[in-house]
């Protein structure tokens, strides 16, 4: 329940900017000039900051910079801070597929050889996010945001679908880069509806790197190995199917911490973590 | 302090400082000027290729 309400507020802060919903407009102050934590269009009518994905594109496809130092950093900071804390817990995208998931009927897990397709947000990084933009560039020297372009439903949703909603003359314009997406959207939001944040397991770039970091955030959940019982309760209950009381870092934990009130001898804790206290798991390697 | 902590220390130190560099290249310019105007890419609209 904390959650939730951490991530309305979130969703609520991040996008606040209510008069571009009513006026079909987006926001122009200078609030643009920081990106938000989690993913969130910066088309959208509400938002009051910059998507970093989208951000990051921007600049890597400038024809003036070919290497963005403000973004990245801000991208690093956040995941060096909180890993994929801020997906579990601050991304509005992450809480609007959440929202589908309760959505009543069979709900599934990503389980055997599907786990595999968690690997494709990887190569959306490096070649959506990060090499077409650098490199597929028009006669001006100017790359296109590829990831935005062709993929991320979260423009289609939050700011294509209020915007078009708003002016038809929008509307009007879309080809088949909008079908694209549309169709991407509609598969995600289907797919929300089935398995619990497909986007954020599958495609999100954001996601990707804030995976890796959790390995190395400060925010950390760790095992005390003298109380962890290994029943297993913990994967039951999560709903990514994560073996977290043998691998508290993993790349997909989103760090929602519904495993910690049913592990018997709560054996589970989570936080900003600067040091690491007797009898508490942390796997040795970076793996 | 173990590896770890060590390595997301340094990335934070090393995160903030390109966060300066950055704001000194003047990229939060491009930042600013993408982010105000409607976004054609993200919602949908130009040539496929």
């Amino acid at each position: 329940m904390r959650r939730k309400i951490v991530q309305a507020l979130s969703a609520i802060i991040t996008n606040a900017n209510i008069q571009g919903f009513l006026k079909g407009t987006i926001y122009q102050g200078k609030l643009k000039n920081i990106c938000v934590p989690g993913l969130n269009c910066y088309s959208c009518p509400g938002a009051l900051g910059s998507c970093p994905i989208g951000s990051l594109q921007a600049v890597l496809g400038s024809a003036k910079y070919k290497i963005s130092f403000y973004v990245t950093g801000l991208i690093l900071a956040f995941g060096a801070i909180f890993g994929r804390w801020i997906c579990g817990w601050l991304c509005p995208f992450g809480l609007l597929q959440e929202l589908f998931y309760k959505i009543p009927g069979r709900k599934f897990k990503l389980k055997g050889n599907w786990t595999k397709l968690t690997l494709l947000k990887y190569p959306v990084l490096i070649i959506f996010v990060i090499l077409i933009p650098l490199f597929i560039v028009n006669i001006a020297g100017y790359g296109s945001p590829a990831f935005c372009k062709y993929i991320c439903p979260a423009g289609t949703i939050e700011a294509a679908l209020p915007l078009m909603l708003s002016d038809t003359s929008l509307f009007l314009s879309v080809g088949w880069v909008f079908y694209l997406k549309a169709v991407i959207a509609l598969a995600v939001i289907v797919g929300s509806i089935l398995i619990f944040r497909p986007f954020c397991r599958i495609l999100c770039p954001l996601g990707a790197i804030y995976g890796w970091m959790n390995k190395i955030s400060l925010y950390q959940m760790e095992i005390d190995t003298e109380k962890c019982i290994s029943c297993g309760k913990c994967q039951i209950q999560c709903k990514l199917d994560i073996d977290i009381y043998k691998n508290p870092t993993s790349a997909e934990c989103i760090r929602c911490g519904e495993c910690k009130p049913v592990c018997p001898t709560q054996a589970i804790t989570s936080g900003i973590k600067f040091r690491k206290k007797p009898g508490q798991l942390m796997k040795k390697s970076l793996d | 302090m173990g590896k770890r902590r060590i390595i997301g220390a340094v990335v934070i130190v090393l995160a903030a400082a390109m966060i300066i560099l950055g704001v000194f290249r003047e990229e939060v310019v491009d930042v600013f000027n993408k982010a105000i105007r409607i976004c054609l890419e993200c919602i949908g609209i130009g040539w496929l290729l």
